[in-house]
Order: C-alpha cells, then structure tokens, then sequence
C-alpha cells in the first residue's frame, strides 16, 4: 500500500515535472534566436574624447560578462587611449572617477582599431561584404537565428556620426545597411543603440523589419559627458552610458529585466538630454523581450530524461501568440514577401477621401455659381 | 482658364519693364555722364564734411570698441585643451625659492650666468643639459657697460616624453638678468622641472631654457633650434633638440611672494599669439585665484561707470601702442616670428594685501603645461589678430578693423577729389583753346619727387650706418650722436634741392622766365641742358606747353584726333594746335625716325602720314629724341585712358 502511494506521488511528480519541462522548452525559443553577437564602435580618437572609448568598453565589458565571447564581438576602436601618452594611469580605461571599475579589464580584444575604423569597414562588417583574406575574428558571421546589439558613440549631428575626423556615416546609409542585413538574411533581431548628439536622428530613417533602436538624446540636442576626472585630465563618460552601465553592471545572466526596464535608463533629470527609443519596426511586445536577448549569450539549460515533442509545442506556442496579438504578423525568412512591401509602401491613405470626380464637380458648381454672380470681368479682383 | 492665364501675364509685363528700368540704373550709376557727374560733384563739394564725419566715426567706432557690451568674452576655442580640468599637484615652491636663492648666489659669485652650477643642478634634475654660447657685435655700445661684443652662454635641458616620440616640444624660459631680477623664476623653472621629471603624462618634451642677455641669448637660441641665421649672429650650433616647438612660456619674477601675475602678449613687430593662449592663463588664474592682469591693469567691473570705461580705452590703448612700438615686450616675441605661440607671464609685487606664493605660480604653471601638453595641434582655432580691453574681453579683428577702414577710406576721397580736379577741363575760351595756366601737371613733374624722396630714404636706411665710423674718426662726436647727426645731415641737405621741382619740370608759371634762363644756358653743349625743358626734347611742342599739359588736349577734341590720326584717319577740320604734342610720330615720316625706334611697338605707326595739320615749332626736328619719347610713351597710355573716359 504505501509502495503503491509512493509510486502513485512518484508518477505524478514525473507528469507535473515533464509538463514544466515541456513549457520552459517552449520558452526557450521564444526570442526565435540562437547566438547572439555585438558590434561595438567608438568613432572618434583624439585623447580629450577618451569618454568615448570608455563608453565602448563599458558596453564591451558588459556584453562579454553576460556571455558573448570575443569570437561574437566585433569591437572598433579609434584610439587607443590606454597607451595613450598623455594617460596618468597606463594601460587603464576608468569609467568612474571613483577609480574602482577599470573598463580595459585584463583581456580586450579590439578587432579594429585606429584608423581602421572607417565608414567602410563599418558598413563592410554588417553587410559581410568583406575581402576574402579578413580573419574570422574582424568578422560579423551572423545569420538569421543571429540577434544582433549595435552600440556606437561618438560625435554626430543632426542624420549623421562622424567617424575619425574625415568622414561621416549617414542615417540613410545605416538604414540601408541594415535593410541589406535583413535581405541577406543576417539577423534575427536587432538592437541599435547610439550615444551621440542628436542621437534620435540615426534611427528614424530605419524601415527594416524587427529593429529596436534607442539614443542618448533627441533631434536638436546634445549629449552630455559625466565623471568629469581632474587626475586623468578628461571627461571619463558621457551620461547616457554611464547610466546605461550602471544598469547593466545588476544584470546577471538569469535576469528577467526586460525591455521596458532599458528604456527608463537615465531619464532626463540624469541625463540633461531626453533618451528616446524606437519600437515600431520590432514586431514582440519590448514588455516580453529580455534584456540579456541581446546583451548575452544566454544559453537555457535544462536537464531532464523525457522525450519532449519539440515541433508540437513550437507550433502551438506560436498559433496562441497570433491569437493573443492577430495584428502582428511573424515574419519569418520563409517569406521576404512583407519586407518588399515595407520598403515599397505607400504613403498611408487617410480612412475615407471623397471620390476625384465629387471634388471635381464641387469645384466646376462653385466656379459656375460666381460666373454667374459676377461675370467674368470681375474676376481680377479675384485673384 | 483662359482668364487666369492672360491675368498673370498682363501683371507681369510691367513689372519686366520695370526691372529693366532699375537695371539700367543700378548698372548706369557710373557709366552714365549725368549721374557719375552728379556723384562726383556730390563727392567735390562735400568732400571736407564727409573727411570729417569719417574721421569722428572711426576715431568713436574705435573708442567704443572699449565699452563692454561692444566687446566678446573670451572662451576656449582649442577643444583639445577643453576646460581647465586639471589636478594641480606641484608641491614645491619653497624648495623653488630656495634653489633660486643658490642660483642668485652663483650668479653673484660668478659675476655673470653660473653656466656651470646651471650645468649640474639640471642634470642632477634628470633633464638633458646643453649649452650654447653666442656672441654678437652690438651696433652701438652697451650704455652701461661700453661694450661693443656681447658674449653670452644659454643653458637648456630637455625633459624627454616618457613615452611619446621627441615631435613636438614646449619650451619654459626664464632669462638670467644682471643685478638680483629674476631669480625666483629660474627657481621655479628648476623646481617645475624636477616636478615634471616624475611624471608621466608628458606626451611632449619640455625644454627649460635659461638665456642669458635677454632678447639677444633668445635670439641666438631660436636661430640655433631653426637652423636660420637672420641676425648675422654668431652662435654655436646645439648640440641636442626637441621636436618642433608647440608653444612656449617665459617666466619673470623677481619676489617671493606676488600680488599678481601680469600677461604680456605683444611681440616683434607687434605680433600677437594665439587668443587662446591668454585665455589658458586668464582660465587658469580663474581657478587657482590669482590676481592677473594684463598690461599692468587690473579687470574691472564697473564697465558702466565713466572711471571704468577710461580704465578699459587705457588698457586698450596701451596694448595698441606696445604693438605700434614694434619691439617683443618680453622674451617671448621672438618666438612669435617662428610661428610659435608664446607670452611672458610676469609677477608684480605691490602693496596689496593679497599675496600669492611660489606654490600657487608653480601651480598655475602646471596646470597651463598640463593643457598644452594636451594639444594636438598647433594653437590655431582662436584669433591672431585682437585687441584686449581687459583680459576677460576681446576685440577681434573684424570689429576694430571698420574704423580703421573709416580712417584710411579719407586719403582715398582726397586723393578722388585730386583726381576729379585735374579730369575738370579748364573753362573754355571762346576759341577751344584753354589757358595754359590751368593745365595740370605731367608725369616727369609727378615722377621727380618720387625719385628724390626714394633717394632721400635710401640714403637715410643706408648712410648712417656706412658713414659712421668714418664720422667717429674725424669728428669727435660717438657712435651714437654720428648716426643721428647723419641723419640730421641727409635731411639738411634735402634743403638744397630746388622746392619747386614740380613747377620747374612743367615749364609753365613763369614762362618768360624759365625761357630767359634756358635761352642763358643754351651754349651749354649735349642733351643735358635740355633734359626738363620738355618743349625743346618734344620737337613741335610749343615752348609754353608741356606734354603733361593734358587739360588742352582733350579739351579741344584731341583724343579723338589723336586716336583717329594714329589710326590714319587725318581729320582736315581740326586745330592744328590739338597735335602738336605727338612728335616722334607726328613728324610724320618713318625715315626721320632713329633706327632704334623700329624696334618698338608702336613702329607700326611710324609708317603713316602725319596730319596735314601739324605746325612744327621754330626748334630743329632732328634734335635727339630719346627723353621724348620717354614722354610720348609715358603720355600715351594717358590720353588714351583719358580718351576712353571721355567716351569717345
């Protein structure tokens, strides 16, 4: 008797268990993404824009402490400022004047640096356009199971990031960049986050499918540097990824922290400059979307002996989220149909508008009624 | 339909017409002969009001460049130098002051610079330590000393970059002066070095110099560093040099304790350096809290009251008068000439109650070698050319610029009204001839003075300077006193020259006489009896007239008869007097023309027949014609821009 409760308790704990098994597989594959890679880049070398290198290498050491390895992250930097002369404090890169986080950390691996770091090799990396000789280190080799984090700082104005101190990236040119990305089938999803001056102009030409795009500052504002170092003699970050990092240093790799939570990073009072976000081309609620989809490499482990129908469960989970939300539709590569349609898309068509010919008539009375009210000759007077 | 086109169209044909009319006479304000006489007579008769109002305008514009509201506040323009966010850690301006001590006694010792001791401190300082020694024959002598030769040694050590290539240098001077100035600044030069010897940001090398004899070990240390030689100097080559010069600072103090700092910015030939420069020092002296002033004055902030504003128009005004001066207001200015940014910082010791101490200067020096050494460039985002009515406000060149521009547009008037005078024909007689008093002067009466007043300026740069030795030897009198009794002498003997050149050369005035006193000189044989009797060297020209006489000219109708004549087109009806004027080619004939003169441009019209209406004067026609025809070529673009003018 009892070794039958036993077993009978045993039994169901083994149902219950391989029903919870069942669902976390089904949540693993909610984000649809495999891997995961970061391209990081610092746009501007000169010593007194250290802040910018900082910012860089805040992201890159929070990126690679949740899980991208270096083989994932493509890091540009345009000065060495480490070994830069002027540096008091060799080979460090701070990110706080409380001089206790040390950005540069024991390994860094830039993958381009100086005055590789052009517009070209930028736009080369996302788009994989690269000579056949590139290593596979300085390479972005994404695909479309890929969610993609794009982090840039530097000086920009109003539709463009101006790169070393030649030459300049446009927002048109990175919209196009990331259509092609998409066309090549290159991501999965993508996040794009700018601290720069009028930061908000980089991201409203975008049109490409599934992008999440966040900035510093809005059209016609600047964005401003933070920790200000007497000893180092610069800026050390500027405001908006120095929050950004602050909030990434309470992230670990199981966290729930959510998009909505990244958005509310350095409000205004902060950051002096309003940050703004873009989600309209991203196609899941940013609510559902985890922090650490893109910032790691969050590989979900579960144990467990059950045989679990992998294809079932994918299916029903995906026909319940297009009930729960019909408008959204799931763009899949299986069908570039809808990415035509973006990029061929007409202006938006008011609800109603009255027919050509009813506005033509109206038009023809109206005329009639003064021709006949005033007669010709007092048409001059008219117009 | 119909009617909304034709509505448009017949709006707008006037309106065409209109436009064509206003572009005629926006185009005819110069061309047409009513207007642009209009405009000239505006311009001759008011000419003396208008002078004045430019003048008071440009002297007020000038004036009121002092008043605050009028005037930009200074600001970092270099980005690389940013703010002034800098630790300023130097420690040791006691041990500064006590080491200038040493070098005060050193020198007292020595009699001179301690080359030696200067030598060894630097070394035992971990700088590398080079000398120089120059020499330099003085033009006059010394007036304490009576010297003639100035012999002198600079001393300079490099701190090299730790870990920067040797590009690019800053340099820290300070002069060693005769008698007990300067020596805390030499102390302080050694004591920042040995600060900056332990630190490791430097990322260019920093050359601290000690020049002896002022401007002149300066002088020969810059020359020495460039590899030029302009001074005629002799120096010894250095032995060990930093990269090119970035910037550079010269230190003068001479108390302990200080009250304030004093920026001197003016330099040779009133060079200035960059603005941004003076703004390190102001933002520096800002932080620390050290009172700066820049041509000994203080900032004021009672801009509104009248004392305020004559503080500032005096601050202004002495810093335009330093420039006009044209001498380097410190060791700096000779930096100024290699396109080095530099100043002199100086202290001032008076009675006020707050006083600043070697630390704090130390300091203050620190954080401004911080900034530079941030640099990446050359100083070049901020102005050159500026004026500073205090340190905290500047004047650009833009602003002070339109009243100077206001001053000089007078001579242009006057010099328009001159020219219109001489254009104005002379009142007609009832002939068409015109009275040869009223004619103008011609070129040879214009292009005497020039030469003598050339001649005058060449002899006063030049002789001088030769004759003074020979003056030493036969009349006692000294170097100095030859130089300017020459001077004296070149100007007195400018007395001799006859003050009426002009008149003399144009022939005119008293005719009858001038004609007696040539007539009186005629025996005298060749060419030079009649080299400024114009009307003898121009065979045809009647005694009275002049090829300058220009008024007649082209008062009668002759540019066109001249133009028409040359061009072969004789015109009976004219005045015979109208050509006389045009000998070599009126002559006429090809063959009376000197074979030289073929080769000339104008030979082509050599070939043509004279007028008929040419009345040759009494004199030969086969008289030497080569200052002729230096009138008649000098003449000829003349009345041919007259003719043009004329609109004929």
């Amino acid at each position: 008797m009892e070794m039958l409760t036993l077993l009978c308790l045993f039994s169901t704990y083994l149902l219950a268990s391989s029903i919870n098994i069942e669902e976390n597989a089904g949540q693993f594959f909610s984000s649809g993404h495999t891997n995961n890679w970061a391209v990081l880049v610092c746009t501007s070398r000169f010593w007194f824009n250290y802040r910018h290198v900082a910012n860089t290498l805040s992201v890159y050491r929070s990126v690679k402490r949740l899980g991208i390895p270096d083989s994932h992250i493509v890091l540009m930097l345009a000065d060495d400022m480490a070994c830069n002369h002027r540096n008091p404090k060799p080979a460090t890169v701070f990110s706080h004047k409380n001089m206790e986080l040390n950005v540069y950390g024991d390994d860094v691996e830039v993958d381009y640096r100086g005055y590789e770091v052009t517009v070209e090799n930028f736009l080369r990396v996302l788009t994989g356009r690269l000579p056949p000789s590139t290593p596979r280190s300085k390479r972005l080799l994404s695909d479309d199971r890929s969610n993609i984090l794009i982090y840039l700082t530097g000086h920009g104005g109003n539709g463009f990031l101006k790169f070393q101190d030649s030459e300049e990236i446009s927002n048109v040119e990175l919209a196009d960049a990331f259509e092609q990305m998409w066309q090549k089938r290159r991501y999965n999803e993508l996040l794009f986050i700018i601290d720069t001056c009028q930061g908000a102009s980089m991201y409203e030409r975008f049109y490409s499918p599934n992008l999440m795009a966040l900035a510093s500052s809005q059209v016609g504002e600047d964005s401003l540097s933070h920790q200000p170092d007497l000893a180092i003699g610069v800026h050390l970050m500027d405001r908006y990824t120095f929050y950004l990092l602050e909030f990434l240093e309470d992230i670990h790799p199981a966290s729930k922290t959510n998009m909505n939570d990244l958005f509310k990073v350095c409000p205004k009072s902060h950051c002096v400059s309003t940050p703004g976000h873009r989600t309209d081309l991203f196609l899941r609620d940013p609510g559902s979307v985890l922090v650490t989809d893109f910032f790691g490499s969050v590989r979900k482990v579960e144990l467990t002996m059950e045989t679990i129908n992998l294809t079932g469960h994918i299916k029903q989970w995906e026909e319940s989220a297009a009930d729960g939300e019909p408008r959204k539709e799931t763009y899949s590569y299986s069908d570039q149909l809808p990415v035509s349609e973006i990029i061929h898309q007409k202006p938006k068509q008011k609800d109603w508008h009255p027919p050509d010919g009813f506005i033509l008539g109206l038009w023809t009375l109206i005329l009639l009624v003064f021709f006949k009210t005033y007669g010709i000759k007092h048409l001059k007077h008219i117009f | 339909m119909h009617c909304v086109c034709v509505l448009p169209s017949g709006s707008s044909e006037p309106r065409r017409q209109d436009r064509v009319t206003v572009d005629n006479n926006n185009m005819g304000l110069l061309s047409d002969p009513n207007r642009r006489r209009a405009l000239l007579g505006l311009l001759t008769r008011l000419n003396a009001p208008i002078c004045v109002v430019c003048y008071m305008a440009g002297v007020a514009w000038f004036m009121g460049l002092a008043f605050e509201p009028f005037t930009l506040r200074t600001y970092m323009s270099e980005n690389a130098m940013g703010s002034t966010m800098v630790e300023e850690r130097f420690p040791a301006g006691e041990r500064a002051l006590a080491t200038g001590r040493e070098f005060a006694a050193h020198k007292k010792k020595t009699g001179g610079m301690p080359v030696d001791w200067l030598v060894r401190t630097m070394q035992a300082r971990g700088l590398e330590v080079f000398t120089q020694s120059f020499s330099r024959t003085l033009p006059f002598p010394d007036e304490n000393k009576e010297r003639y030769m100035v012999k002198g040694t600079n001393v300079y050590g490099i701190l090299r970059a730790p870990r920067a290539p040797r590009t690019e240098a800053l340099v820290l001077s300070a002069p060693c002066s005769p008698g007990d100035e300067n020596n805390q600044a030499v102390g302080l030069l050694l004591g920042l070095a040995q600060y900056f010897r332990n630190q490791i940001f430097l990322a260019k090398d920093v050359i601290f110099l000690v020049n002896e004899h002022d401007l002149i070990g300066m002088q020969a240390w810059l020359e020495g560093y460039h590899h030029t030689n302009t001074t005629g100097m002799d120096w010894s080559p250095l032995q060990g040099r930093g990269g090119s010069i970035q910037a550079a600072l010269s230190l003068e103090l001479s108390s302990d304790i200080i009250t304030s700092l004093d920026l001197v910015l003016e330099g040779l030939n009133g060079q200035l350096p960059n603005l941004d420069l003076a703004n390190l020092f102001y933002a520096f002296c800002q932080k620390i809290g050290v009172l700066c002033t820049i041509q000994g004055k203080l900032q004021r902030n009672d801009w509104d009251s009248v004392s305020g504003y004559s503080h500032a128009v005096q601050t202004m005004m002495l810093m335009v008068m330093k420039q006009a001066s044209g001498r380097p207001w410190g060791d700096h200015g000779l930096f100024l000439r290699y396109h080095i940014e530099a100043a002199t910082i100086k202290g001032i010791n008076s009675f006020r109650q707050y006083k600043t101490d070697a630390t704090t200067i130390g300091r203050l020096l620190e954080g401004m070698y911080r900034k530079l050494n941030n640099l990446l460039e050359r100083l070049h985002q901020s102005y050159f050319f500026y004026l500073m009515p205090s340190l905290s406000h500047f004047v650009s060149i833009g602003y002070y610029m339109p009243a100077f521009g206001l001053l000089a547009v007078i001579l242009l008037l006057r010099a328009l009204d001159l020219w219109v005078q001489l254009m104005t024909p002379p009142p007609r007689t009832e002939d068409g001839v015109i009275d040869i008093e009223q004619s103008s002067p011609g070129v040879l009466s214009v292009l005497t003075p020039l030469v003598i007043s050339h001649l005058t300026g060449v002899a006063l740069y030049m002789l001088p300077v030769r004759f003074q030795e020979m003056a030493v030897e036969h009349f006692p009198v000294s170097e100095t006193e030859a130089v300017v009794l020459t001077a004296i002498a070149v100007y007195t003997a400018g007395l001799a020259l006859p003050h009426n050149t002009h008149r003399l050369l144009a022939g005119e005035g008293d005719g009858a006489g001038l004609a007696g006193a040539e007539a009186g000189r005629g025996a005298l044989p060749g060419r030079a009896v009649g080299l400024h009797r114009p009307h003898q060297l121009l065979p045809g020209l009647h005694p009275g007239s002049h090829p300058g006489a220009r008024g007649r000219l082209r008062h009668t109708s002759r540019p066109k008869g001249f133009v028409g004549f040359h061009l072969g087109h004789p015109q009976p009806g004219l005045h015979a007097p109208l050509f006389r004027v045009f000998l070599p080619r009126a002559t006429g004939n090809a063959r009376q023309l000197p074979g030289w003169l073929g080769a000339l441009p104008f030979r082509h019209l050599a070939g043509h027949p004279g007028p008929r209406a040419v009345r040759l004067s009494g004199l030969p026609t086969d008289r030497p014609v080569g200052l002729s025809l230096l009138a008649a070529l000098l003449e000829h673009p003349l009345l041919e821009v007259d003719a043009s003018q004329a609109g004929l």
